[in-house]
């Protein structure tokens, strides 16, 4: 996977740097997501967590977070995937997303780290839009890289709980 | 010696807003043909030191309006006039103007002098209605234009001069204004260089001043330092025209005569009138800054002093080798530790609590300007004036509490006819008072007008669809309508502009700061808005509950009481509430585990523990699991990175990290679907809607 990586990159800043970004990939039911890595905080391992009551499934409760208090996603559930026992593997992507006029600092749970790919923006795609299903609502675009493809998230729309 | 007038700016600014609302307090007090020496004293003082401030750092134009406002109540003061309410108005007016005046002098923009010579003119032409003085010194002035006169002036200042914030050169330059000045300075007195203290003033003047004009203007420029100096004014000459020029002749001998030893310099008047360069300031500063009691600081210190020793007895003992002897001694230094940081927690919050006399203090002014054009006769009683309030909570409980007093003014309150006619006083009262009661501060403002008029109320409240005309409201639910934001913004209940003008902003405010406000009203009688407001906003006492395995925060200051359930006292209401006897009262018992949705707790009632606790004037009892520790927990916001949570005020951090959640009582009712009282039944509506969720 370096390989591809460091071949990506190599062949991705060829003439063509202004609108590359670094995109951090995770794992979700074998799917590959990417979040703007700019966006990112800090990734930790679950931990005991503080429920709140009469809160969506997805909203698994809040930690803290060197004082801040910081409620925690459950992405698969936001998603609408199946969703799995947590294990000493799970981790917690810290992420500051802008909503509207304020930053808001969420943590979301996704099966496993994957990379950082730089990914030039305008080579993400569409997504094609299919009416069964309001998962396509939360990616805001497709990639390929390498072989594989990712699915770059639309932070915003994921966050707005 | 030049100082940078610049940096005493803010203070200036500070103390005169100070003595502006000391003056203005003051002439609240005066009654015309009755008035107190020692109020116009102190009315007086005030207007002298905004006047002497002005001057020194040079904003003029303050300085001058000031001068006639003194002249007025100094002839007040010396009995040579007699107040009248003319007078009174004018100067409370002079007040408004001068405060202007200074907030643009102090945003650093130049201020619009137009409504401060209208009011001029105004007291001058009082001065000059009744008082010769002014006119005759005109007269004087204009007829004497060629007399001088030439008089020595013996100015010794006492060596704390510059500590009471005088500076000479500003002394002589203005005396240099009035005439040709010579200047002689002696500095006999100076220490050696290594006695010589820089802050103290060793130099002592003699002026011969030839000008025309009289003595008393002189005296004027040292009255500042009067008691900072020993000041000698003699006429020496000018009588005579010849006799004049040899005064001078022999004062410009001396001053070349001493010029050698002379070596300060006496700058052209002109050199002062040159834009003093201002310190940037922000239209705001005044919010930000705060005035502290100096016992207040004094304890604070103590308590660092004694924080610091238990760390340096603490750091002792974490170098020495752990035995059962120094465990047994890390144990108390710690528990000291922690007595030492809760003082120090609770003095540092204490520097934020200020009487609420700050906000109190501007309602004698707004309540006389409104009765008179209201043309109504009201006495204000202001009760616990003393009682501390945080400062955040206070500059936002302002508004609000203007918005309600003078609604009481504007609709409570009958005019003097219908007072007569309703057989009451015709001198109407609104009292406006504040205590404590539990952690909260209560704050009422009563009026012994009318009271709301429910049957209007009631029409108007159907008319905008508020409720509907079948609704059976008792009076309280009618009058609770008024805080509706719905109520307020079609046209009004009366004619003027109606109570329930922005009452729900009154409320919106107030529960911003996690308060409440309630009315209370009988017809004729009057009315009572009261509001609650915690102490403060950042801290708070709570009890840790469990719940199945989750821990929550209930706020110690709403807890009456925790039990254990006797499950004879427990009878079941309807399908599904329990109400506990507990002496005289019927409490409803809410189960936390199924509000909050949780699994594995403690579902029978029989001796479980019960935490009773009130909000809005209502009780009820919490099931719990178990009660832990009581302790002192930071308020962290859950909106900042989430949302709202219904029945939930807030987060802590307990101590091991965690987070744990503040329980929001009245919240916490609402969304168990008991109804607020008002209509004394209780009942169970959104029961369907949590099982549902």
């Amino acid at each position: 996977m370096i390989v591809e990586h460091d071949d990506l990159q190599s062949k991705l800043n060829i003439g063509q740097d202004e609108d590359i970004k670094q995109f951090l990939t995770f794992f979700m039911a074998d799917e590959e997501y990417g979040v703007d890595i700019l966006t990112v905080q800090e990734i930790r391992s679950w931990e005991e967590i503080t429920e709140i009551p009469n809160s969506p499934d997805f909203v698994k409760g809040v930690i803290n977070l060197r004082g801040t208090i910081v409620p925690i996603i459950d992405l698969r559930l936001r998603f609408g995937l199946p969703a799995v026992t947590y294990g000493p593997l799970t981790v917690v992507i810290v992420l500051k997303v802008k909503l509207e006029s304020t930053c808001k600092i969420m943590g979301i749970v996704v099966d496993a780290v994957s990379d950082v790919y730089s990914i030039a923006e305008h080579e993400a795609k569409a997504v094609p839009h299919l009416s069964d299903s309001d998962n396509t609502q939360f990616v805001a675009g497709l990639v390929n890289v390498g072989e594989k493809m990712v699915a770059l998230l639309d932070l915003q729309k994921t966050m707005d709980i | 010696m030049s100082i940078d007038l610049s940096q005493f700016f803010e203070v200036f600014f500070e103390e005169s807003f100070e003595g502006l609302d000391a003056m203005e307090a003051e002439l609240l007090n005066l009654v015309p043909g009755e008035e107190d020496l020692e109020t116009i004293n102190t009315i007086f003082r005030a207007a002298h030191s905004i006047k002497g401030g002005s001057g020194t750092f040079g904003f003029s134009a303050v300085a001058d309006f000031t001068h006639v406002l003194e002249t007025l109540l100094d002839q007040i003061r010396e009995g040579a006039r007699t107040l009248t309410a003319e007078h009174v108005n004018l100067l409370l007016k002079s007040v408004d103007c001068l405060r202007a005046l200074l907030r643009t002098l102090q945003a650093e923009q130049q201020p619009d002098l137009t409504e401060a010579d209208e009011l001029r003119v105004k007291f001058e032409e009082i001065l000059g209605m009744r008082s010769k003085s002014k006119v005759v010194q005109q007269q004087t002035v204009s007829n004497e234009t060629n007399i001088k006169n030439t008089f020595q002036i013996d100015f010794k200042p006492h060596h704390h001069l510059f500590k009471t914030g005088n500076e000479p050169l500003y002394m002589i330059s203005e005396l240099a204004e009035l005439g040709e000045l010579e200047t002689q300075a002696f500095q006999d007195d100076v220490p050696d260089i290594t006695n010589l203290a820089p802050e103290d003033c060793f130099l002592s003047w003699r002026f011969f001043l030839t000008t025309d004009k009289e003595q008393s203007c002189i005296e004027e420029i040292f009255e500042w330092v009067e008691d900072d100096a020993d000041i000698a004014i003699t006429l020496c000459g000018g009588l005579f025209g010849d006799e004049e020029i040899t005064t001078t002749e022999t004062a410009t001998a001396v001053v070349e005569q001493k010029k050698e030893v002379e070596p300060i310099p006496v700058k052209p008047t002109t050199d002062t009138k040159k834009p003093v360069p201002v310190k940037a300031t922000t239209a705001n500063a005044e919010s930000t800054s705060i005035r502290v009691g100096i016992d207040k600081v004094d304890s604070l210190i103590n308590m660092v002093g004694e924080l610091v020793i238990t760390q340096a007895m603490l750091s002792q003992l974490g170098e020495q080798e752990i035995t059962e002897a120094t465990i047994a001694s890390l144990q108390e230094g710690l528990a000291q530790l922690a007595h030492n940081t809760r003082d120090l927690q609770e003095n540092v919050m204490r520097i934020r609590m200020l009487p609420i006399s700050f906000v109190f203090s501007r309602f004698p002014r707004l309540v006389r300007d409104i009765s008179q054009k209201l043309d109504k006769q009201v006495e204000l009683k202001l009760l616990g004036e003393q009682t501390e309030l945080d400062k955040t909570v206070m500059e936002k409980l302002s508004d609000p509490m203007v918005h309600l007093v003078r609604n009481s003014l504007d609709h409570g309150l009958e005019t003097v006819d219908k007072r007569v006619a309703a057989g009451k006083d015709p001198v109407g009262t609104v009292t406006l008072n504040a205590f404590h009661q539990g952690g909260n501060i209560v704050i009422e403002i009563m009026d012994d007008g009318q009271g709301l008029n429910t049957q209007k109320i009631r029409e108007k409240a159907i008319k905008n669809g508020l409720i509907s005309e079948n609704d059976d409201l008792n009076d309280n639910e009618i009058n609770e309508l008024i805080f509706l934001p719905g109520f307020s913004t079609a046209d009004q209940v009366s004619d003027l502009s109606g109570r329930g003008v922005g009452m729900d902003v009154v409320r919106r405010n107030i529960e911003a700061l996690s308060g409440s406000v309630e009315v209370a009203s009988a017809p004729g009688v009057g009315s009572t808005f009261t509001i609650r407001l915690p102490l403060t906003l950042a801290i708070l006492d709570g009890q840790l509950v469990k719940v199945a395995q989750h821990t929550y925060i209930i706020p110690l200051i709403s807890i009456i009481e925790s039990l254990q359930i006797d499950i004879s006292k427990v009878s079941r209401v309807g399908k599904d509430l329990d109400v506990l006897r507990l002496r005289d009262e019927y409490i409803p018992i809410l189960r936390l585990y199924n509000i909050f949705n949780h699994k594995g707790a403690i579902e029978t009632l029989d001796r479980t523990l019960l935490v009773v606790v009130e909000s809005d004037n209502q009780k009820v009892g919490l099931l719990v699991d178990d009660l832990l520790s009581q302790q002192q927990v930071v308020i962290k916001s859950l909106e900042a990175n989430y949302q709202k949570v219904d029945g939930v005020s807030g987060a802590t951090i307990l101590g091991d990290g965690r987070v744990s959640l503040i329980i929001d009582i009245s919240g916490l009712i609402k969304l168990s679907g008991l109804r607020k009282p008002g209509s004394q039944e209780l009942i169970i509506e959104s029961k369907a809607n949590l099982e549902a969720s």
